[in-house]
């Protein structure tokens, strides 16, 4: 194995990450400010990709399709959190999953009904097409760089918002004690629509980012919602940091485990029967990292409730 | 069940009590995929089934048409409904693999017929047989088998191969194999559902193949197509029809254009049937039909073939008039093997673009009057 394979899948690992961390972070934001378990998420990431595709296809433009899917998840969540999610606030969770799980069918069934049961075409803009090549002679998809790129900026403004601004400050105050804030006059069902919109936008914009290197149909979301529930479990549930570093961790773990565990096994069974338990085990190591952690820090490693 | 194929199958149940009937009508179960990433595979098998029962003029057919939303444990409980309740004579419909290794088995041990319009895993093509059960696309194996013998034609030496874990997939590379007689630059099995393969092209720009085979249907064959184009690594690709099908090859645009695929089935295939079947599909739902939506015709050709000849109710004979495959097919020359799966030509075909529409091209013929390798161990 070359030390060139090793870097481009750690590229790919990382870059993996980052698009976890996009679903991640909304989902652990509103599950921080306001105790919701939203299993909708996924669906808020599939609306991004479809209003992508729907704008690109309209105008050709990849950057009016990335604004599209921006607005269009922020619009569904924020109309989401003010029909549904606020009635849910009080109940306890089996409610919310309850709800949330309606929502994923509601929304599912309803993208079918607009855009039918076939996958849409996204592609990614030809000014990001091909390949690059690193220092070293890695050579590595311009857009996969792209991407990294984008996640990264999007963890910093996060840092910088949730840190530095006024904004922020009514974030975590809201996190840390719901009433209080309330009570000193913040209005705290306009800052919930806020970070569920915040939350949904970030998800379309995944949605949409990855939609144009994978297929953009039906249900792309959940699959994708599994993992972001990995992260935020891992990372401590509410806390950015941890989905930051959850959601890199679980990136590398995957891609790595895919290509060394095959290799491990290789050494001694044959071939075809490396590749099948190599794969098989691979599939699982997400998990066993996230049983290991929680074996060693129970409430996630950044998390601040338990 | 979408609205629509409730109220098709109320429409057909209805048509069929109004007629005074001349035979006791068949009831049909057809448990396909209708929701999820799948969807576009079931809705095919599932719409050109209806064409050819529409186009015989039959009314003596009843169907209950349901989602198994491409879970087994669904597709179970829906065969157990269908049998128990909708007491269905034949069941039909299922596309995926591990679908129907859950439900078949006990579908036939009732005693009723099973025609497979998709999955063919290779346990019931060989010690798993079953009078019963007739399988009228292909055994797993057979597109892959082509792809091998096409790579091997085509002078590949050193191919990548990979497919997802899954009875098909496994089926897959066992099939390529089979036929293929270069060395193997690597073998990989990713995940079912998989949507993204950056590690898996990373490993194949790395491991110095000069060809790669792969066997991903619906969107994970979307996916890869679209990442592997733009990865830069630029060797032939050669893949069964599944990752090329009418569905998907509008989502994977430009990419897929030049690539060569193995089909029991396209769309130029020359005979009447096939010219009438091609056009009657895109007038009747406005799409080009895929390879899984002749497979759906067929399906229903059969089956209207043998109540043409015998009862249902009357087992043995409804079952030799099945056998006798005596149905003019899509795809021309069909019969059926000992292990009551499909002998048949398998072609090449590549990726062109028609207009703006991107479709296959038969370029030759992989394997003639191809059966497959479990009929041996078939004993019924």
């Amino acid at each position: 194995m070359s030390l060139i394979l090793l870097a481009e899948q750690v590229l790919n690992g990382l870059q993996f990450g980052v698009m976890l961390f996009l679903m991640a972070a909304g989902l652990t934001l509103v599950f921080g400010v306001m105790g919701l378990i939203n299993l909708a998420h996924g669906s808020l990431y599939m609306v991004g990709a479809f209003a992508a595709a729907a704008v690109a296809g309209a105008t050709g433009s990849f950057l009016l399709a990335l604004v599209a899917a921006l607005a269009a998840a922020a619009a569904a969540g924020a109309l989401v959190e003010v029909l549904v999610i606020r009635r849910l606030y009080g109940r306890d969770h089996l409610d919310q999953v309850l709800a949330t799980f309606a929502l994923i069918l509601i929304f599912s069934e309803g993208t079918r009904w607009l855009f039918g049961s076939f996958p849409l075409y996204l592609n990614i803009p030809a000014w990001l097409s091909g390949p690059v090549l690193l220092p070293g002679g890695i050579q590595y998809p311009a857009y996969r760089l792209a991407l990294i790129g984008v996640g990264l900026a999007v963890a910093l403004g996060l840092h910088l918002l949730i840190g530095h601004t006024r904004v922020g400050i009514r974030i975590r105050a809201g996190e840390a004690d719901r009433e209080m804030i309330a009570a000193l006059g913040v209005d705290i069902s306009r800052l919930y629509t806020f970070v569920f919109a915040l939350g949904a936008a970030l998800a379309g914009l995944a949605g949409a980012l990855v939609g144009a290197i994978q297929s953009v149909q039906v249900g792309m979301g959940e699959p994708v919602l599994i993992l972001a529930f990995v992260v935020i479990v891992i990372g401590g549930i509410g806390s950015i940091k941890g989905a930051l570093i959850g959601a890199l961790l679980v990136g590398v773990t995957d891609t790595l485990g895919g290509l060394l565990l095959p290799r491990l096994f290789g050494l001694v069974l044959d071939p075809s029967a490396a590749a099948s338990v190599g794969s098989a085990l691979a599939a699982m190591l997400i998990y066993l990292l996230m049983a290991a952690v929680l074996v060693w820090r129970p409430s996630g490693l950044f998390g601040v409730r338990a | 069940m979408s609205l629509k194929s409730c109220l098709l199958a109320a429409s057909l149940a209805a048509l069929s009590t109004a007629t005074a009937a001349w035979a006791e009508p068949v009831k049909v179960g057809m448990i396909t995929t209708l929701s999820g990433g799948g969807a576009g595979l079931g809705l095919d098998v599932r719409d050109g089934f209806l064409l050819a029962v529409k186009q015989s003029g039959n009314t003596d057919i009843d169907m209950v048409i349901e989602d198994d939303q491409q879970k087994p444990d669904i597709a179970v409980q829906l065969a157990d409904k269908m049998i128990q309740s909708d007491k269905v004579d034949v069941l039909t419909g299922i596309i995926w693999s591990n679908l129907a290794m859950a439900v078949v088995p006990g579908a036939v041990a009732q005693g009723k017929f099973y025609l497979s319009p998709n999955a063919g895993p290779s346990q019931l093509a060989g010690a798993g047989c079953n009078p019963n059960y007739f399988n009228v696309a292909w055994q797993n194996d057979n597109l892959h088998e082509a792809a091998g013998a096409y790579a091997t034609s085509a002078g590949f030496a050193n191919s990548f191969i990979l497919a997802p874990n899954y009875p098909a997939g496994k089926d897959a590379l066992t099939g390529y194999k089979r036929m293929y007689q270069g060395a193997l630059a690597g073998e990989f099995y990713t995940q079912l559902g998989q949507t993204d393969y950056a590690a898996e092209i990373a490993q194949i720009r790395a491991s110095g193949a000069d060809s790669v085979f792969f066997f991903l249907p619906g969107g994970m064959g979307i996916s890869f197509l679209k990442q592997y184009a733009d990865s830069g690594v630029g060797l032939p690709v050669v893949g069964p029809a599944f990752s090329f099908d009418q569905g998907i090859l509008q989502a994977v645009g430009a990419a897929a254009l030049g690539v060569k695929n193995t089909s029991q089935w396209s769309k130029d295939i020359d005979n009447a049937t096939n010219t009438a079947f091609v056009e009657t599909f895109e007038a009747e739902y406005g799409r080009l039909p895929s390879l899984y939506a002749s497979q759906g015709f067929d399906t229903a050709n059969l089956l209207l073939s043998a109540m043409g000849k015998a009862d249902v109710t009357d087992t043995a004979a409804f079952r030799a008039a099945l056998k006798q495959a005596d149905f003019a097919s899509t795809r021309g020359d069909f019969r059926f093997n000992t292990n009551n799966h499909p002998i048949q030509d398998i072609y090449v075909r590549e990726v062109i673009r028609e207009g703006d529409v991107f479709t296959n091209k038969i370029i030759g013929t992989a394997l003639s009057d191809h059966g497959d390798a479990y009929a041996a161990e078939c004993k019924m």
